[in-house]
């Protein structure tokens, strides 16, 4: 991009405008390009992953001995509640908003969302409820300590009985965050139906976009239902109500229904769009078309549908009868079908591939193979009698990381590596990130692995202390977890070191078939501006030889000469 | 990898090697199978054998299917891999709609086979009663029909933050839950605070307590011990602390116990997350904010938390 000639009056614009320079004082204003606002999103988040890390680390070292010796034990429910809090809704959910900001426009051939100003706002309300969070930490008497499902009565005791207290902010932070994502999923929804480019039908879209679109079906459909929870716990807690409140006729159970109504499709919301960035990647890395691309697609709406029924399974000790339990057990276990589906279209891409082991790839392989235990794992879960002994233990803590670290950041980091060159026009450092892998990969496997046996043995979750049968898994875990801090090391190293004076990245680094690599890299303010490409095939072509758009050596010049 | 075979006959090589790893890891599952019972505390109650058989039987078929999903990826990484400046591609494959079918029909019929199996065991389990509401502050036992099955009971379950307290149908109070052994043992849960869950993992058994409602809940020892009783919904502060035992013990033994502790003065019970608090009050109440301790129960057996326990 040159920025030769242009008119000063559109630093002021409030769209992005074609010929804008590229400086970084954009990162930090009321943007509305879509590309910014994905690295807001995700250099945001990033953040908050230390800062969620840095506070895991703490939970960890309190538990690397039986007795709680560390911090006070109020001290460790609130540290291991904004852990969970912040690693949620400040690290995971921005950093996948991010993702579908700067893929689902340059994938469909978008010149930007549909609604940019809203996205923009969706945006900025994240630093709003991140200070309203941390402010939390100041509050008097200190952060939520009830863990991040908030359940009443717990969470009801105010016991200092100021009106602003830990709870209160944290109650609010939750709900900023709902109409952020409500506000982002209205713009990626309508911008993946209404802004696609020629030719694309919904079975030419790359999968991510089908799993961006089920993931944020779901925003829609499930937000209201926790938003709503959320409000009557904060009536209960600050205006006097009874909604949860047994002593004046109310049901802590029903907080319950609300909260996981969205809560567990909320995973999949987080790991549908990994979904997609596997389906991206094998196909790229092994050089070889997205095995049955069409049953992936579709199955991503399988799992929407089915996450939206399964909510009771975080349930079956609280007293819910038989039938219940059965009925959810089995929409529970249904959704192996269509995960099933998924993983073995990813093996069937792979086989008689021609794999390239680098950074993005090693993320994926790692991902998919702890996903596939985390499956394993999670039908046991939902066998009812099994769940009625490992439910709320450390088997739950280990299989939800499992999926939510060693799956879904997996693929997140396996993204993150993928697309910088395309985002940031420059090649990151392919040693730093093997090193950054194998730490993951290893402290993951360390932390979360051997607490499964801890969960089997009868180990509660959100211990602050425990019997000393257990240390031994605890301490291999806490290993684990210190590992995991270093490697964001050399990450940090490599994201920081590759910006500022990585290689140039030319537009399709991994030869990979696209939209998006049809831009320049970094892409212009409005992508492919007025020359929007035909798409005449279905993605992933490769070893086809049959071009993705009409006219695509046009397209591939014109990249390389921007 | 690429074995070259006739178009119209079965690829005598890629059966083999099929059928090698499928024996393999058939043979890897059984041993997890087997394995997988000792990852548990003993079996103390009559709900622990279904508990670790199921366990067993999901944990074969899910090594079954990891080892064997892993195993194609361990495949492709010796032999797919690209050179250092091999850019070709892989083999055009798009899919295979007849495989497709079959890698959704088969995880469909397994998981139903799973599901259908466990209610058959569910149903046999039959622990849960049921689940009244009443006002807090009015007495909940008047409330309860007893379980008819049961041969002792109702025992009352009364769980605070955070301590235990066991009520027998004698009057008997106690900080540690006696049960003579093979008796079906009727409980009435109940919470004046805030959730609770009570949890014996060497009985597999776990049950949420809820403020506002009695829970009528009936299992059966079948192993002589203590073991340890452990508040598993997070109740605030002293959480981790609110813990204690349950001794299984011969009838005789039992019944001895009872008569014995029925002559014992009420004097306060386990309290144990009091000494915490108190720490904490004397380093001048630093800290996030909690309740205080409820205060310990009156009882007639206040127990002895220092005794080893069995699981």
């Amino acid at each position: 991009m040159t920025s030769t000639n242009y008119d000063p009056r559109i630093l002021k614009a409030p769209h992005p405008v074609p010929g804008a320079p590229d400086n970084w004082k954009r990162f930090f204003s009321f943007n509305t390009d879509a590309k910014v606002i994905g690295i807001q999103y995700i250099a945001t988040s990033l953040f908050f992953l230390l800062v969620g890390g840095l506070l895991a680390m703490i939970v960890r070292g309190e538990l690397i001995t039986p007795p709680a010796d560390l911090v006070d034990p109020s001290v460790y429910n609130g540290l291991y509640t904004m852990h969970g809090t912040v690693m949620l809704f400040l690290f995971l959910f921005p950093i996948l908003n991010g993702f579908n900001n700067l893929l689902i426009p340059t994938m469909i051939g978008a010149p930007d969302m549909a609604f940019p100003k809203l996205n923009a706002a969706a945006f900025w309300l994240v630093p709003v409820f991140a200070t309203v969070l941390m402010g939390s930490f100041f509050a008097p008497g200190g952060p939520a300590s009830s863990g991040w499902w908030s359940y009443p009565p717990m969470s009801l005791q105010n016991p200092l009985g100021h009106f602003i207290n830990g709870e209160f902010l944290w109650i609010l932070a939750v709900a900023l965050s709902g109409i952020s994502s409500i506000m982002g999923a209205v713009n990626f929804v309508t911008t993946i139906i209404r802004m696609r480019a020629p030719g694309m039908g919904f079975f030419k879209m790359p999968v991510y976009v089908w799993t961006a679109w089920a993931a944020q079906t779901i925003q829609l459909v499930g937000l209201p239902a926790l938003t709503g929870g959320a409000v009557m716990l904060l009536f209960d807690l600050s205006f006097g109500t009874s909604f949860f409140r047994p002593e004046g006729g109310g049901d802590p159970v029903l907080f319950q229904h609300f909260f996981w109504f969205y809560s567990h499709p909320a995973v999949y919301v987080l790991v549908l769009p990994v979904f997609g960035i596997f389906s991206e990647l094998f196909p790229v890395y092994a050089r070889k078309p997205l095995f049955g691309y069409r049953f992936v697609a579709l199955a991503s709406f399988g799992i929407t549908f089915l996450s939206l029924i399964v909510w009771a399974h975080h349930m079956f000790y609280t007293g819910t009868p038989n039938w219940m339990r059965h009925i959810f057990m089995f929409t529970t276990m249904l959704i192996a079908v269509p995960t099933g589906v998924k993983v073995f279209a990813w093996l069937g891409t792979l086989w008689q591939g021609n794999l390239r082991l680098n950074t993005p790839m090693l993320f994926c392989l790692g991902g998919l193979f702890n996903f596939i235990f985390a499956g394993i794992t999670g039908v046991m879960l939902a066998t009812v009698p099994i769940d009625i002994h490992v439910g709320n233990t450390y088997f739950v803590v280990a299989h939800f990381h499992y999926v939510i670290f060693n799956t879904i950041a997996f693929g997140v980091f396996a993204g993150i590596y993928h697309w910088f060159p395309k985002f940031t026009g420059r090649m990151y450092y392919e040693g730093l990130g093997k090193v950054h892998f194998a730490l993951t990969f290893i402290g993951a496997t360390l932390n979360w692995l051997p607490l499964h046996w801890a969960g089997l043995l009868g180990m509660p979750r959100r211990v602050a202390s425990y019997d000393p049968e257990f240390a031994i898994w605890n301490v291999i875990a806490s290993i684990g977890a210190f590992m995991l801090g270093v490697a964001s090391i050399p990450f940090i190293l490599n994201m920081v070191s590759s910006w500022a004076r990585g290689p140039q990245a030319p537009p399709n680094p991994w030869r990979a078939i696209g939209l998006e690599w049809l831009l320049p890299s970094p892409p212009p303010a409005e992508n492919f501006e007025d020359d929007i490409p035909t798409v005449i095939s279905e993605p992933y072509g490769y070893g086809l030889g049959h071009p993705l758009v009409e006219d695509e050596e046009f397209y591939v010049r014109r990249s390389q000469e921007a | 990898m690429t074995t070259t075979a006739p178009k119209n006959g079965p690829n005598i090589g890629a059966i083999l090697i099929i059928s090698i790893a499928v024996a393999i890891n058939l043979v890897i599952a059984k041993l997890m199978a087997t394995w997988s019972y000792s990852w548990f505390p003993p079996q103390a109650s009559s709900a622990a054998a279904y508990v670790d058989d199921l366990f067993a039987l999901e944990t074969g078929i899910g090594s079954f299917i990891f080892f064997g999903c892993t195993g194609v990826m361990g495949w492709v990484l010796l032999f797919n891999r690209a050179g250092k400046y091999d850019e070709s591609d892989g083999a055009p494959i798009e899919g295979n709609t007849k495989l497709e079918i079959i890698w959704t029909i088969i995880p469909l019929v397994t998981v139903f086979a799973i599901a259908a199996y466990t209610m058959n065991v569910n149903m046999k389990l039959q622990t849960l009663g049921p689940k009244h509401k009443y006002a807090i502050g009015s007495d909940p036992t008047t409330l309860v029909s007893v379980d008819p099955s049961a041969d002792i009971g109702p025992i009352d379950v009364i769980a605070r933050q955070w301590s235990w307290e066991f009520v027998y149908p004698s009057g008997v109070r106690s900080s540690e839950l006696h049960l003579p052994i093979d008796q079906r043992v009727n409980l009435r849960l109940i919470s004046e605070d805030v959730l609770h869950s009570f949890y014996v993992p060497a009985f597999r058994l776990k049950q949420d307590i809820i403020p506002g409602s009695i829970i009528s809940y009936s299992l059966t020892p079948t192993k002589e011990g203590r073991f340890r009783l452990r508040d598993a919904m997070f109740s605030g502060a002293y959480f981790s602390q609110n813990q204690t035992d349950v001794i299984v013990e011969s009838e005789q033994t039992y019944d001895g116990w009872l008569k014995a502790t029925a002559k014992q003065p009420l004097r306060p019970g386990l309290d144990p997350g009091r000494p915490l608090y108190d720490r904490r009050l004397s380093r001048g109440d630093k800290g996030w904010a909690t309740v205080p301790p409820a205060p310990a129960p009156m009882v007639n057996d206040p127990g002895d938390p220092s005794l080893p326990h069995d699981a």
